[in-house]
């Protein structure tokens, strides 16, 4: 089996301050991590299970700059056989249509059985990479897979609808699955292990390697484009409680009693 | 006037969401596609919409992203909308993104406001977990444009259903569907039915390690409440899946809803209805569930919770 796993680089913004910088257009990145974005994780371990299963390889891709070339490292100390960075100054600023533009264009002509992408990402949220890729390589997709088997010429995959239910689909491959975290458990990579494929050349493609027109991705190419982030309104925001514990529980507890809680 | 297309799913009863949404735009003619459904859900939809096109159900009578690709196009092609709109939900996630790619349209992902431009669409929508928010725009596209909506965030006045829309049957188009529905799974009744309880203690991924959940379980006891949880805990295996409040879990009703580690994800706080007093505990101050609770403390909660239950405990007596 061929498969091929796009995953991404993102900062952990769970427990930092976040600041805005003065363009407006980004986050003040003085104090972040970063790390393969979490979805992504459990799809190249999906990915090396089937490798495990029925042979074949798995080649992990990531559109972005010279640092997030870390997380296909990541990715070939997890197993994977591959890795193919694609890499280019005029890829900055591109939309998640922009980065599907460019992952299409380094699948197309490809064999290739299964593409795996996580179903979101932690930063922008948006859902939209997997499919953007599916319909624009004309391939079956399942999103927000929670089992994934291979079968011969066939996957089947569950997956999450709506109201706690599951679904079970059969998908004819090649074909594009995104994957939701609690699929599996993802392997522990060490610091060894990282170590152990630091030597590896991880090949690099840019616009022109990929026959990409350089007005098609990108800031220019975005077709939705970034105007302002901006803190939430604190509108409507919860009655915030101060003092020292104790002064604190005692008066959630009074709280708690107003509202029958107790 | 304009089009807009609203693509209505099978599973989630809010297409007067989608019906508010489109107003954004101002004087439109709307339309909704239904695949499937009954007679009284088409009338339904009709005092809500200016049009409804009915497709027929996919033989297997589930939502399938392929074959209401094959249905939708076609309509796409002849109707020219200026927008389609869905909701993002499970189902949105999985037909969106390929039905924007196939027609070509920018797409808006998730989206908590919209706005009309001139030479195209605004929205707000929410990064980085909620944390910040993004205003972002399309424009001049000669394609249209495609966006999807967040559950809940945009409501009908009272005026709601008074259109007296037409209902039309489109003609079913044929495909050999590369993917194929097998069966639906409902997930095995937990020990305990959550949906029941007036008060829940819901423990999210700030609770770190699975030796801190007896925090949270005497906490609970002391309350005389249910454990909840959010995605994480269940993925981490420390809950069981019917513990889980969220879009892809359960919906619950409590009057208290007290959150203990809990970032506050649209997923996680889209199964809590019913309005309950909320308190959140979390050490994160910018922490999106503080907008959404009541009560909030920010501080550690490995302090704070054992404090909490013993307090509760000599209270109660």
């Amino acid at each position: 089996m061929d498969i091929y796993v796009c995953i991404k680089r993102v900062a952990d913004t769970s427990e930092v301050d976040i600041e805005i910088d003065r363009t407006g257009l980004a986050l003040t990145e003085d104090d972040f991590s970063y790390d393969i974005n979490e979805w992504d994780n459990f799809a190249v371990e999906a990915a090396l299970q089937l490798k495990e299963e029925h042979g074949g390889k798995v080649t992990a891709l990531t559109v972005g700059i010279e640092d997030d070339e870390e997380v296909l490292r990541r990715a070939l100390a997890m197993g994977c056989d591959e890795a193919l960075h694609l890499s280019d100054p005029c890829f900055e600023g591109s939309d998640a249509w922009g980065i599907a533009q460019i992952l299409s264009a380094a699948l197309k002509g490809k064999p290739l059985d299964l593409l795996l992408f996580g179903t979101v990402s932690a930063d922008e949220g948006a859902g939209q990479t997997g499919g953007f890729v599916a319909g624009l390589l004309d391939l079956p997709m399942v999103s927000l897979a929670t089992s994934l088997k291979v079968n011969g010429s066939i996957a089947t995959v569950s997956h999450e609808v709506e109201g706690g239910l599951e679904r079970v689909r059969e998908l004819d491959l090649p074909a594009v699955v995104t994957v939701q975290t609690g699929i599996n458990e993802p392997r522990y990579v060490s610091i060894r292990g990282i170590r152990k494929v630091s030597g590896i050349e991880i090949p690099v493609s840019g616009v022109g390697d990929l026959g990409l027109d350089p007005n098609q991705v990108g800031a220019s190419g975005a077709r939705v484009k970034l105007e302002e982030l901006f803190l939430p309104p604190q509108g409507q925001s919860a009655q915030m409680l101060e003092g020292s514990d104790d002064e604190i529980i005692d008066k959630l507890l009074d709280l708690l009693q107003e509202n029958g809680g107790l | 006037m304009r089009d807009i297309l609203v693509l209505i799913e099978d599973l989630i009863d809010a297409p007067a969401e989608l019906a508010a949404a489109a107003r954004c735009f101002g004087d439109v003619q709307t339309t909704a596609f239904v695949s499937g459904g009954t007679e009284s859900e088409h009338q339904m939809l009709a005092g809500l919409f200016d049009c409804v096109k009915v497709a027929p159900a996919a033989s297997d009578a589930n939502w399938c992203a392929e074959f209401l690709c094959a249905q939708i196009l076609p309509l796409l092609d002849s109707m020219q909308p200026h927008l389609v709109l869905m909701h993002h939900t499970n189902n949105g996630l999985d037909l969106a993104p390929l039905l924007a790619a196939k027609s070509d349209r920018p797409m808006l992902a998730d989206c908590i406001s919209l706005e009309s431009r001139e030479n195209g669409v605004s929205a707000v929508r929410t990064v980085f977990g909620g944390k910040v928010h993004a205003r972002i725009s399309a424009t001049d596209s000669a394609t249209g444009y495609f966006a999807t909506v967040r559950s809940g965030a945009f409501s009908m006045p009272e005026d709601t259903a008074t259109k007296s829309g037409s209902i039309v049957a489109l003609p079913l188009i044929e495909t050999a569907p590369r993917r194929r529905f097998i069966e639906t799974i409902t997930p095995e009744a937990g020990a305990v039915d959550i949906t029941q309880s007036e008060i829940l203690v819901a423990v999210g991924r700030g609770i770190d390690d699975e030796d801190n959940m007896e925090i949270v379980e005497e906490l609970a006891d002391a309350l005389g409440a249910e454990l909840a949880c959010t995605r994480p805990v269940v993925d981490k295996g420390w809950l069981e899946k019917s513990r889980q409040v969220g879009t892809s879990g359960l919906t619950v009703k409590p009057k208290i809803y007290l959150t203990v580690g809990v970032s506050g994800s649209f997923q996680h706080l889209g199964g809590i209805k019913g309005g309950p007093f909320m308190v959140a505990i979390n050490q994160d101050a910018a922490a999106p569930i503080f907008a959404a609770a009541d009560v909030g403390i920010v501080g550690d909660l490995f302090d704070l919770v054992p404090l909490l239950e013993e307090k509760i405990r000599e209270r109660k007596g």
